[in-house]
């Protein structure tokens, strides 16, 4: 199974993961009409950390054991049959944060913006790659097969 | 304060009906051109820093900028230029040279773009490069002057070639120090050299630690400030190349400004911290050929006559003359540097106004050298702004032995040619030491881009010397016959050697 | 290989899923008193609020049972264990045999002897038979006023929902602080303000003595302090008592809970206990508790689930923590929160006007307890950094920093996340 590799090195800090996220989890899926009209209610589940020349993407790591569905009070976080990937079903989620307090990289956000919900990278799991990886100017996130043997 | 008469040079254009706020632009300037009205929640522009990079340009998501030059007009001079008013505004304000980067950019005549080259059509057929193997490498070093061989067969002692590097294509990257570009730049210039089977130059920077690995695709500058030269510099290389002078500014030593003269150049370079690095004009041990030559075997003699070394100057008025002193001193390799070459940093009245073109500065070298009868102990690099394959093989036919890029390489990098290298605010992590800027340049793609370009390259001058009849590059050497010269008078068609086009 | 399952909920669920992820052939039954199938307790308080409809209190689908290929049992005690034979007994007399016995008993409310406990709109705040009794008495009269018994984590849910359906609540807690176990004075603070704010009468340093009834229907309490105030429903949400009484008289090992070692067993083996009911390792207090959390019951059901089909999972570890929300406000406390003394060092910064609050406790340079008000962003980074019990003095300023990240933390555990390989927790 593929997950998103994150090279630090690379990384310019330029977010245009964070604005190609939000276009692939909005609505009309045009990045000129996301941003001018859905700006309110989508957020982008990619979020960049910055310090100075040190940035990098950062996002769900999808692990093999995730504090996150252990966490879950509703069941609202479960796992993709077809890509591996951890998903929140945001019609069952309830914004308890359960799973922000677990998450060890933080990479889970509070979406305030609509009814109260837990926002996390769902891998794109509706295209073929996940757009933060596709749109990267630089190379700073890759999308590969990863030894699971040696993940978490 | 008085009153300050530059005005912007670019203006930039946005499209507010693709411009979605999303402050890619504001984070990726340098020059802190673009920033974010939080009141109005809109991005603004001071076009005044505007350099021109198109960083912003190719970042933005939805296309939305255009950069123009600034419509701003004088009232028309032929001779006073909007160029030149500006240069004295600024020269009037601050008192200093002015300065500028990469290579000169001023309306001479380019001969490339007055050579024509030949193909074959009824007698000596074409050759088709898919279907027959076409020879590119290229052998640089003293060759000897004719085949001699002992009884039994082994080659005469007289008949042994010098040392040689081996390319597998007539294009090598031309020195760019680590300083004056990152070490990013320098490790894409390294990876490709070794990917594609070929050499790249360390400039007067000296060698980083990180780079030693590829060492058998280094060639390493000797330059009038040795910065960086020890042992360990010298074995750890395939070819060492004393640099007399650049093409961009001959007669001047080279310029490193204090901001670039970061901890890790620093080190690498053996010179002080944010202090500006200005190599001498001359080299303080040469000031005659005997002196030149006691260096070139100084050389030699340290790293076991077992690499060639290379000579580079600039090409100047009396360039065939000092082509032959050099060759005569020993050196197995001439580098010429033609007057458009580039550079990270140059007082813009020189590098506009120094030195002459490579294409009439190569023709009198190879011609020299073949009337003294010495033109096989050296190979002759040209340098100095070759832009595609066919200024490639227009050199080669003109009598270069092979060609260093500097401006194409990086430009397959990402330049923009700015001209603003010497500011360290490289937006495309090129010419720069900021760790942020550098970032920019991702040395994997960096090595993709350059090798890519490399084999483009090689692709086209298949293509065209087999149209030419020729399957191996050395049949086009110093072959004049295949060049034709248009739109030329006489005297530069004889400074080239060509015969005019229809003759 | 058959293998019953005493319980119907977090950890019950965590062994199905553990052990089909593995295994589809071993036959698992889930016994249940409950009549419901699986839902989430944790989000009782959201359905009596009306935030939720009932159709979401589920845990998981409506197919689960027949989806794992496990036999349910519900509305069915489980009454008696024999461990030599190897059986469990039902109320109704069934006798169900084992090869593998996972408990999962969960915890009791605790009821005090007050008098007058056994009056209608009394009620306990654990099951959905409590909330479907709350609810009817809303519904059937007119219940102006509420009282609450105890504000930790169950009494703070219970007097948010009853204040989102309009009901005046008093909230009473014998501590001097709301959420004493786990917040300090200052985070719990805020929070009694934000609920003061919000209409709710908060009363610390008293609870109830007696309850009062008139035609045996609750109408007023009691004090402590002597006082009386007038209320048609009472609650209580003092605390869970782990349901042992299932194995008293075998030898399974029992302190407060049914101990259990990393990997869920029992001190009999084939017998495995996870959830409120086990008292497990707690990797921040380095020895075994309870700690009767749904992320706990879950991961350790999961761990014993893993241990029945042959894997070699074990627990590296409960950490204590409870994240709420009162009235909008949310608040997080981790670890050992609220940890005082002269072998912890302290950090904390707050606003109480602006309802924000963060303590960070430190112990031989490691982070070891957190508490969050406001703003809880990431705040999984700080479990994180407890879990791997790392050496943190170094960055004590960037840790209460509001833009802490992992940037502030060094490059090689950064490194180590962000490759993908996850981390060690």
């Amino acid at each position: 199974m593929k997950r998103i590799v994150i090279h630090e090195e690379h990384c310019i800090g330029c977010r245009l993961c964070e604005v190609y996220c939000l276009v692939a989890h909005s609505t009309s899926r045009d990045i000129i009409k996301a941003f001018k009209t859905e700006r309110k209610t989508v957020m982008p589940r990619v979020l960049v950390e910055e310090d100075g020349p040190i940035s990098f993407a950062l996002q769900c790591r999808q692990c093999q054991d995730p504090s996150c569905l252990e966490a879950c009070i509703s069941g609202a976080m479960h796992r993709d049959e077809r890509t591996g990937a951890i998903i929140c079903d945001e019609s069952r989620c309830v914004g308890c944060w359960m799973c922000i307090m677990v998450c060890p990289v933080g990479a889970i956000q509070q979406n305030l913006l609509g009814t109260q919900v837990a926002s996390k990278c769902d891998l794109c799991y509706f295209a073929d790659v996940p757009a933060c990886v596709a749109n990267c100017p630089n190379e700073g996130l890759t999308y590969e097969v990863i030894d699971e043997e040696a993940r978490l | 304060m008085a009153l300050s008469m530059s005005t912007a040079t670019f203006v930039v254009d946005r499209d507010e009906t693709r411009c979605i706020t999303c402050q890619v632009c504001v984070r990726q300037c340098a020059n802190d051109v673009h920033y974010y009205d939080e009141d109005g929640d809109r991005v603004l522009s001071r076009d005044d820093a505007c350099v021109g990079c198109h960083r912003c340009v190719s970042l933005c998501p939805t296309r939305a900028l255009v950069i123009r030059q600034n419509p701003l007009e004088f009232r028309p001079h032929a001779n006073w230029t909007a160029g030149r008013l500006r240069d004295i505004y600024k020269q009037a304000e601050t008192g200093g040279m002015l300065l500028t980067g990469m290579g000169c950019d001023q309306p001479y005549r380019i001969y490339w773009d007055h050579m024509l080259l030949n193909a074959s059509q009824v007698t000596n057929p074409s050759i088709d490069p898919m279907r027959e193997p076409m020879e590119l490498r290229t052998l640089l070093g003293r060759k000897p002057e004719r085949l001699a061989f002992e009884q039994g067969g082994a080659l005469a002692a007289e008949a042994v070639p010098g040392p040689q590097l081996e390319l597998s294509i007539p294009v090598m990257f031309s020195a760019m120090s680590y300083g004056s570009i990152s070490i990013n730049a320098c490790q894409s210039l390294a990876r490709a050299a070794r990917q594609v089977g070929t050499f790249y130059n360390t400039g007067e920077g000296g060698l980083h630690p990180g780079l030693y690995a590829y060492g058998a695709n280094t060639i390493a500058q000797v330059a009038s400030g040795r910065f960086g030269v020890h042992l360990d510099y010298l074995n750890a290389v395939a070819a060492l190349e004393i640099k007399i002078g650049q093409g961009a500014k001959p007669g001047i030593g080279g310029h490193l400004p204090g901001e670039k003269v970061t901890p890790d150049v620093s080190r690498t370079r053996m010179i002080p911290q944010g202090a500006d690095a200005l190599s001498p004009a001359p080299h303080h041990d040469i000031y005659s050929i005997e002196d030149l030559r006691q260096l070139i075997y100084a050389l030699k003699e340290a790293t076991h006559y077992a690499k060639p070394i290379s000579v580079k100057v600039a090409a100047v008025h009396n360039i065939a003359p000092i082509a032959s002193g050099i060759v005569r001193a020993g050196a197995d390799i001439v580098a010429i540097d033609g007057m458009r070459g580039g550079t990270g940093a140059a007082p813009t009245v020189v590098r506009n106004n120094v030195g002459i073109p490579i294409e009439v500065a190569l023709a009198a070298v190879d011609q020299r050298l073949r009337d003294e009868g010495i033109r096989h102990c050296a190979s002759i690099i040209a340098a100095g702004s070759c832009r595609s394959s066919a200024d490639v093989l227009k050199a080669i036919a003109l009598g270069a032995d092979a060609v260093y890029v500097a401006t194409s390489a990086l430009v397959a990098m990402g330049c923009h040619l700015c001209q603003n290298c010497y500011t360290g605010r490289c937006n495309w992590g090129i010419a720069t030491q900021d760790p942020y800027l550098t970032k920019r340049l991702n040395p994997n793609i960096g090595e993709r881009r350059l090798a890519n370009l490399l084999r483009a390259w090689s692709l086209e001058i298949k293509e065209m010397m087999g149209g030419m009849g020729i399957n191996a590059i050395e049949s086009l050497r110093g072959n004049r016959d295949h060049l034709r010269g248009v739109g030329l008078n006489q005297v530069e068609l004889d400074a080239l050697g060509i015969k005019a086009a229809g003759c | 290989m058959k293998v019953v399952i005493v319980g119907n909920s977090a950890a019950a669920v965590g062994v199905v899923e553990a052990m089909r992820a593995q295994d589809q052939r071993a036959q698992i039954m889930m016994i249940s008193e409950e009549p419901h199938p699986i839902y989430s307790r944790p989000l009782l308080d959201h359905y009596l609020a009306a935030k939720i409809p009932r159709a979401r209190l589920a845990y998981r689908s409506a197919d689960f049972y027949t989806r794992h290929d496990v036999t349910p049992l519900l509305e069915t005690r489980v009454v008696a264990l024999d461990t030599a034979a190897r059986c469990v007994t039902t109320a109704d007399g069934r006798s169900i045999d084992y090869e593998r016995l996972v408990i999962c008993t969960g915890g009791a409310p605790i009821v005090p002897p007050v008098d007058g406990r056994e009056a209608q709109g009394v009620f306990t705040f654990a099951r959905l038979g409590d909330i479907e009794g709350i609810d009817r008495l809303i519904a059937s009269q007119q219940v102006h006023s509420a009282v609450v018994v105890g504000a930790g984590m169950i009494g703070i849910k219970a007097t948010d929902a009853l204040s989102r359906r309009g009901i005046r609540v008093t909230m009473l807690e014998l501590a001097p602080r709301i959420l004493s176990a786990a917040l300090d004075d200052a985070a719990s603070a805020i929070l009694a303000a934000r609920l003061q704010s919000a209409g709710v009468d908060v009363r610390t340093g008293n609870t109830v003595t007696a309850i009062n009834s008139t035609h045996g229907r609750v109408s007023s309490v009691t004090l402590q302090d002597g006082g009386e105030l007038a209320a048609q429903l009472v609650v209580f949400g003092i605390g869970v008592r782990p349901n042992v009484a299932l194995v008293s008289g075998t030898d399974i090992a029992v302190n407060r809970g049914i101990i259990v070692d990393r990997t869920m067993r029992t001190t009999v083996s084939d017998i495995y206990a996870a959830g409120d009911v086990a008292e497990a390792y707690d990797l921040v207090v380095d020895m075994n508790r309870i700690v009767a959390i749904w992320p706990n019951a879950y991961r350790q059901g999961a761990i014993a689930g893993a241990q029945i089909v042959g894997l070699d999972a074990h627990d590296r570890g409960g950490v204590a923590m409870n994240a709420i929300e009162v009235q909008g406000l949310a608040a997080m406390a981790i670890g050992s929160a609220n940890a005082e003394g002269a072998e912890y060092e302290v950090l904390c910064e707050g606003d109480p006007v602006a309802e924000r609050y963060k303590r960070l406790v430190l112990q031989d340079g490691r982070l070891v307890g957190a508490i969050l008000v406001g703003q809880i962003n990431r705040a999984g980074v700080y479990t994180g950094l407890i879990r791997t019990r790392m050496d943190v003095s170094a960055y004590r300023k960037q840790l209460m920093g509001d833009g802490f990240g992992l940037l502030s933390l060094p490059e090689h555990y950064r490194k180590h996340i962000v490759t993908g390989q996850g981390i060690e927790v």
